[in-house]
Parts: structure tokens; C-alpha cells; sequence
């Protein structure tokens, strides 16, 4: 097998290797990168390469394997986005403010991966702070889509979707606020998953908007998934929101019919300008997952359509308290040259913080505002109770959901741009399950115009067991992967 | 709803310290205007009597028994800082 083929493989497929000793973790790590070699400079997906780490964590690892030591991840190379707090290791989000910030502690997702014996070989390039669609907001890159490099791979976590792809690591951690795991998974024809919200910890993820952010997985396949999951999903004291539960092993919910499960199809899914291969495929996959047992029908989410607009406020009025924090006094950017305190902290927000930032913590300043506060936010909190009862009532009646990830397949770089609305139109499949915090994931459904088109599964709260049985039944009778997904570039 | 104000923009500029020029608050305006068109989408749902949802999870207070544990170390916290002096960070004079 050569470098490429090995660094193609899935995290499984590199175990099995692994366990028979036929390859070590430290051939699979310099396979890995020498893959980030090849491609790097033309994909763009990571800030950092953390080599020498990598290297070292490999032989470590390679001396649990030999002493029989091993959890299901050792020793096979990883990458997390850089919104991912690594000791040692700098911890940017993509943005001027952070660039040289070099985090004291690790997450705890870092921390349980690590313990699992996982090897970091970089942290991923993303929209800075996690606020976009295309990771055209990195401050310092833009990520390319390595089915075809003029395309964006999606975002905000465009930086692990693309190097998953791109076989530049085996799996990587995003996070997830209004889909950014899922529709830069479903644009680079990967498998990206949100866990329910608290099901995994935030602690040592930068905070964008707290009610919403959720860590999971981008990963080749769903047994991979499901196995990252079961490493980084469970209770966690540092972190508030984090549930009270003892998480199952995800992996023993994989089977592949679908007898008995009722799927529903929420009509208002299907939105307007949505691509016409898109909704094809989405089509498809439905009658895929018939044929697989299922019973599916048509259900109704009537409040849908305001869901972009309660994201639109609630997610900017958290961002604008949370991003409150960057002043320039105890860590990242800070402007030396000013007359005073104020000035010192206007400067520092000025050259510390890119336009798209700005402009969030602008407009929930103004939400949160006197005199708007009713308007907009207690009205778009109110609104959310509304999507979230009748996500409650309609899996009442059915065990999951199947929507499209995103109405588009990866679209040009810098056709967005210009028009911040018309970036936060891809997202509308995926954040109302943030603004419910019920989780979701998007598999591979095939190819439109040659690009990859993302099915989303929506399971209810704590319901991840049948949302990837669903998934992982649906890859294995279509086997998209081994199809298209192996080496676009 | 009416469009939202130069001078309003330029004061959301003062108040969260993002330090515009007037051009930039120009662009803006001008798409905050837009997105704030498509947010008023809201206006149409009835909310009467609908309680509002602050947490998808119900999240209480999380108490912990009051036991010593050890800090991060001066040295590890410090190591960001941009100005220092000793164990200390250094800012700017706040009253002049």
C-alpha cells in the first residue's frame, strides 16, 4: 500500500492495521504528512502543523499497541480546528486577535482524545471565530474544497472538512453553532455530526455563541463517527451545560435495515432556490431509505422559516458578550501605540477583529440594546420555544428526520462575499437543530454537477443511537465513499 | 421597519469599541439594514402567552463542595499577557 492509499483510509480501516502490526503509528502519522506536503499548499486547511508533536505522540503510541494498550483511536493522526484549546500549542480561531495565543490548558475533548492516544498532527483552519459559511473569514487564508479548488469547502470548519478529504488526517473535531460541522461536511463530501447540545463539553472551546456551540466529529465514514464520539461524548464538571448522562457505545447502534424506524420528511425543508441536484438526491436517499425498511412521511415544522432570523439574533447577541472579553490586557492582540486606556482598547478591537466579526457583535449590541431588547431578543427567544415544541411534537411521532445538509453544492470562492445575507442562506437547513439543540448529522448522498451533496439526519434530544443507524444503514447500502469520495485531488 | 441610522451605527461603533471609519460604518449601515429587513420576518409570529427558551437544556446553577485545589501556575496564566511586571499585568492608566 502506498503513503496515499494509507493516509486515505478510515480511522477503522488504519486501527485494523494497527492492531495486526502490519503498519506502526509512526509510518501512519509520516503518511499523513507527507499527504499535508503534497496538498497543503493548495488546500489551505490547517493554521498549524504540529509535526514534531505528532511524531512524538506516535511513538507513544506505538508503544501501547505493543504492550496491548490500545482504545480504538490509538495512534491514528488527527487534526482540530483551531477554535480547540491545545496546552502548548497556539490556539487561534483564525483571527488576528489570537494569533499568537498559546493556551495554558487543553480542552477537555483535547484532553480525552489525547488520553485515548490519539496523535494531533495540526489545528484547522475555520471562519475566524467560527462566524461564516465559506472560511473566507479566516484572517489568515482562505481553505479550498479538494474536490475542486475554485470551490469553498463550506464552514466555518472548512479547515477539517477539507483536510479530512483531502486525506491530510483520518478525523477532526469542529464545532458546530448554526451547522458549521455539518454543511462544510456535506460541501466536501465527508460525514460531519452535532452531538445533542451538552452531550459533549465546551470547556476549552472558544466561546462564539454559548447557547448554541456544540463540538463533533468530521470523519470518512460513520463507524468512525461514531467511534470519535463515544471518545469525547459525557459528562464534564468544568463545563455547566453539560449533561448529567452516561453516553451508550455509539458504534453497537450501527446496523443496516431500518425495519420499524419511522422517518419524517419536514416539508419545509425543501426551500426555495434550492439546487434542483440537491433536492434530487435528497429525493433519492428517501426512497433509499424505504427500500431499507423504513416508514417515512411527509411532517410539517411550520415556524422553519423564522428560524434564520431567531439565529440571527440570538447567536450575534452571545457573540457580542462573550467576544467582550478581547481588551488586550491578558492575552492576544494589543495595539501599543495609543494615547489611553480607551484608545488602547479601540485600537486593539480595530486590528484585532476582521469585518464579519464586527459585524456580529454590532448587530447584537443593538438586539441587546434598550428599547430593542423586547423587539428582537426576548422575541426571538420566544420564537425559539416555538421551533423547539414542535420538534418535540413531531418526534412523537417519527424516530428521525431526513432533510438536504444545504440547498447548494460548494459554490466559488468570493461569489458570497460581498452579500452577508446571501452567506447565511446556507446555513437554513442546519441551525434550527442548534437553536432546538437536538442533533444532527450529514452523510454523502452522491454527487450533483460532479460536487458532493450532504444528507441530514435529525435525531431528538439525547437520540444520537438511531440518527446514526439511520446513517450508517443509508452509507452502507449507497457507499458513497467508496464511489467518489477516495482522492479528489 | 425604518432603516437604522448613520449616527446609530456610529454609536454601535463607540459602544463596542470596533473603531470604524465613516465609510466603514457607510457599508454597514447598509447591510445592517438588510439583514435587520430579514430578521423583522419575526414581527409575524404570534408569541402571545409563549415563554422564552434562554437554554435548548435546562441549566441550573452548578454548585462544587468548597475544597482547595490547586491553580494554574503564575508563570503558565502570565505567559499571554502583553505587558507584565513581575507577577502582575500592567495596564493603562484608568483615571487620569
Amino acid at each position: 500500500m502506498t503513503n496515499q492509499q494509507l493516509a486515505m483510509l478510515t480511522a477503522h480501516e488504519a486501527r485494523d492495521l494497527l492492531d495486526k502490526r502490519e503498519v506502526s503509528s509512526v509510518e501512519l502519522t509520516e503518511a499523513s504528512l507527507e499527504r499535508i506536503d503534497q496538498v497543503e499548499d493548495r488546500v489551505g486547511a490547517f493554521v498549524t502543523v504540529t509535526r514534531d508533536v505528532a511524531l512524538e505522540q506516535a511513538k507513544q503510541a506505538d508503544q501501547c499497541i505493543a504492550r496491548g494498550d490500545a482504545a480504538p483511536l490509538t495512534g491514528v493522526p488527527m487534526q482540530l480546528k483551531d477554535v480547540i484549546c491545545t496546552e502548548g500549542i497556539r490556539t487561534t480561531c483564525s483571527s488576528k486577535m489570537l494569533e499568537s495565543f498559546v493556551p495554558p490548558y487543553d480542552a477537555t475533548v483535547t484532553e480525552r482524545l489525547y488520553r485515548a492516544g490519539a496523535v494531533l498532527v495540526g489545528k484547522g483552519n475555520m471562519d475566524e471565530f467560527a462566524m461564516g459559511s465559506s472560511t473566507e473569514n479566516s484572517a489568515f487564508f482562505p481553505t479550498h474544497n479538494p474536490w475542486d479548488l475554485n470551490r469553498v469547502p463550506g464552514g466555518s470548519s472548512g479547515g477539517p472538512a477539507a483536510s479530512v478529504a483531502a486525506g491530510e488526517c483520518f478525523y477532526s473535531l469542529g464545532s458546530d453553532t448554526g451547522g458549521s460541522i455539518r454543511q462544510p461536511g456535506a460541501l466536501c463530501g465527508v460525514v460531519g455530526m452535532k452531538p445533542t447540545y451538552g452531550l459533549v463539553s465546551r470547556f476549552g472551546l472558544v466561546a462564539f455563541a454559548s447557547s448554541l456551540d456544540q463540538i463533533g466529529p468530521l470523519t470518512r465514514d460513520v463507524r468512525d463517527c461514531a467511534t470519535v464520539l463515544n471518545a469525547i461524548a459525557g459528562h464534564d464538571p468544568r463545563d455547566s451545560t453539560s449533561i448529567e448522562y452516561d453516553p451508550p457505545d455509539y458504534t453497537a447502534s450501527l446496523q443496516t435495515d431500518l425495519k420499524g424506524l419511522r422517518i419524517g420528511v419536514p416539508k419545509e425543508y425543501f426551500v426555495e432556490g434550492m439546487e434542483p441536484g440537491v433536492e434530487q438526491a435528497t429525493r433519492d436517499a428517501i426512497t433509499v431509505l424505504e427500500g431499507l425498511g423504513a416508514e417515512t412521511g411527509e411532517v410539517s415544522l411550520p415556524s422553519t422559516p423564522y428560524a434564520l432570523a431567531v439565529y440571527y439574533i440570538i447567536a450575534p447577541s452571545e457573540c457580542s458578550a462573550n467576544l467582550a472579553r478581547y481588551d488586550g490586557v491578558k492575552y492576544g492582540f494589543s495595539a501599543q501605540e495609543a494615547d489611553s486606556m480607551w484608545d488602547a482598547l479601540e485600537k486593539t478591537r480595530q486590528e484585532g477583529f476582521g469585518p464579519e466579526v464586527k459585524r456580529r457583535i454590532m448587530l447584537g449590541t443593538y438586539a441587546l440594546s434598550a428599547g430593542y431588547y423586547d423587539a428582537f431578543y426576548l422575541k426571538a427567544q420566544r420564537v425559539r420555544t416555538l421551533i423547539r415544541r414542535e420538534y418535540e411534537e413531531v418526534f412523537g411521532e417519527f424516530d428521525a428526520l431526513v432533510t438536504a445538509t444545504s440547498p447548494s453544492v460548494a459554490f466559488e470562492l468570493g461569489s458570497k462575499t460581498d452579500d452577508p445575507m446571501q452567506m447565511y442562506l446556507n446555513d437554513v437547513l442546519t441551525l434550527p437543530a442548534n437553536i432546538a439543540g437536538i442533533p444532527g448529522i450529514s452523510v454523502p448522498a452522491g454527487l450533483s454537477n460532479g460536487l458532493p451533496v450532504g444528507l441530514q439526519i435529525l435525531g431528538k434530544h439525547l437520540g444520537e443511537e438511531t440518527m446514526l443507524r439511520v446513517a450508517y444503514a443509508f452509507e452502507q447500502a449507497t457507499n458513497f465513499r467508496a464511489t467518489h469520495g477516495d482522492a479528489p485531488l | 421597519m425604518d432603516p437604522i441610522s448613520f449616527d446609530e451605527v456610529k454609536h454601535l461603533s463607540a459602544l463596542t469599541r470596533v473603531g470604524m471609519t465613516d465609510d466603514e460604518i457607510e457599508l454597514m449601515r447598509d447591510q445592517m439594514t438588510n439583514i435587520l429587513e430579514n430578521i423583522s420576518v419575526l414581527n409575524q409570529v404570534d408569541t402571545e402567552c409563549v415563554e422564552p427558551t434562554g437554554h435548548s437544556v435546562d441549566v441550573s446553577s452548578v454548585m462544587r463542595d468548597d475544597v482547595v485545589s490547586p491553580s494554574a501556575p503564575v508563570e503558565d496564566v502570565l505567559a499571554n499577557a502583553p505587558n507584565r511586571e513581575v507577577d502582575h499585568i500592567r495596564v493603562r492608566a484608568v483615571l487620569e
